[in-house]
């Protein structure tokens, strides 16, 4: 139980920390991909911010062996660089540029009763479960 | 390059930033898991049992948000979204979104936030080919099409 109230808030504290950072609005995130308009260089900012936090909370992470509530660690194990990394990484940045959401801010939209976002998120999910279908077919 | 100062938010994007990078330090430190987003939704899409209840718990989290903000203090709440992007235009993003981040294993926290914080040459890789197609694609809507 208290797993679950720990990751409640978690994901709390990472949409009001999405919603402070402006990353809510697809037209400041499009103004920041946006390198020969008028650029909005407020993501460099937000990553910077995020990294840099994140960096301390992982380099203390990684000297424990387990969480603070005692259970596993769950560390990615891939550091394969592949076609099937590269060519999701591109599509995942094509569909990002044509609508300035990725999906965490799309889900944040959502939960506030945004029509457009829960459009984009139905899409989306009709996108992972592309994935699901042809395993094995694709690169 | 002219910077957008109208819309240039440097102190909230930097604190928004900070929050973001506490959430994930903490979904390790408590939890034990990466916190990247479009992995933690795609798991949903195919649950297997017992892996289910923490996806649930950090989505509601998620999805509540915008109600503390606007509950607790309206007064961070950043102006109105502008969604100039066409429901047939969301649809389409929506799928390459979605597709992209399974295949590519992460999106902009998992690989861009997670992965850059564990120095992880994977998810640099994969940050700055979705970084450099967004700036493409934006340029080519926005001054090509």
């Amino acid at each position: 139980m208290k797993h679950r109230i720990s990751e409640f808030f978690v994901g709390l504290l990472f949409g009001v920390g999405l919603i402070l950072a402006g990353m809510t609005d697809p037209g400041k995130v499009l103004g920041f991909l946006d390198l020969f308009g008028a650029w909005d260089p407020s993501l460099a900012l937000v990553m910077g911010g995020a990294i840099a936090v994140g960096a301390l909370g992982f380099a203390l992470a990684k000297k424990r062996s387990t969480n603070f509530f005692g259970g596993a660690l769950n560390w990615p194990t891939s550091d394969q660089i592949d076609t099937r990394l590269l060519l999701g990484a591109a599509l995942f940045g094509v569909g990002w540029g044509l609508a300035g959401f990725c999906p965490g801010p799309a889900l944040v939209s959502l939960g506030a009763g945004q029509i457009k976002a829960a459009v984009f998120v139905a899409f989306m999910g009709v996108g992972m479960l592309v994935y699901q279908l042809p395993k094995g077919q694709l690169p | 390059m002219t910077i957008d100062w109208i819309h240039f938010t440097p102190w909230l994007s930097l604190g928004g930033g900070l929050v973001l990078g506490l959430a994930t330090a903490a979904f390790m430190l408590l939890n034990g898991r990466i916190l990247g987003i479009s992995g933690i939704l795609g798991g949903l899409l195919t649950p297997k049992q017992g892996d289910i209840g923490w996806r649930v718990a950090f989505m509601l989290g998620l999805l509540a948000a915008p109600w503390a903000v606007a509950g607790l203090a309206p007064e961070w709440m950043q102006q109105a979204p502008r969604i100039d992007a066409s429901f047939g235009v969301l649809a389409v993003a929506g799928v390459l979104v979605g597709l992209g981040t399974r295949l590519g294993s992460g999106c902009t926290s998992g690989h861009g936030v997670c992965g850059l914080s564990r120095l992880s040459l994977r998810s640099l890789v994969a940050t700055l080919t979705f970084m450099s197609l967004g700036f493409v694609t934006v340029f080519a809507v926005r001054h090509v099409l």
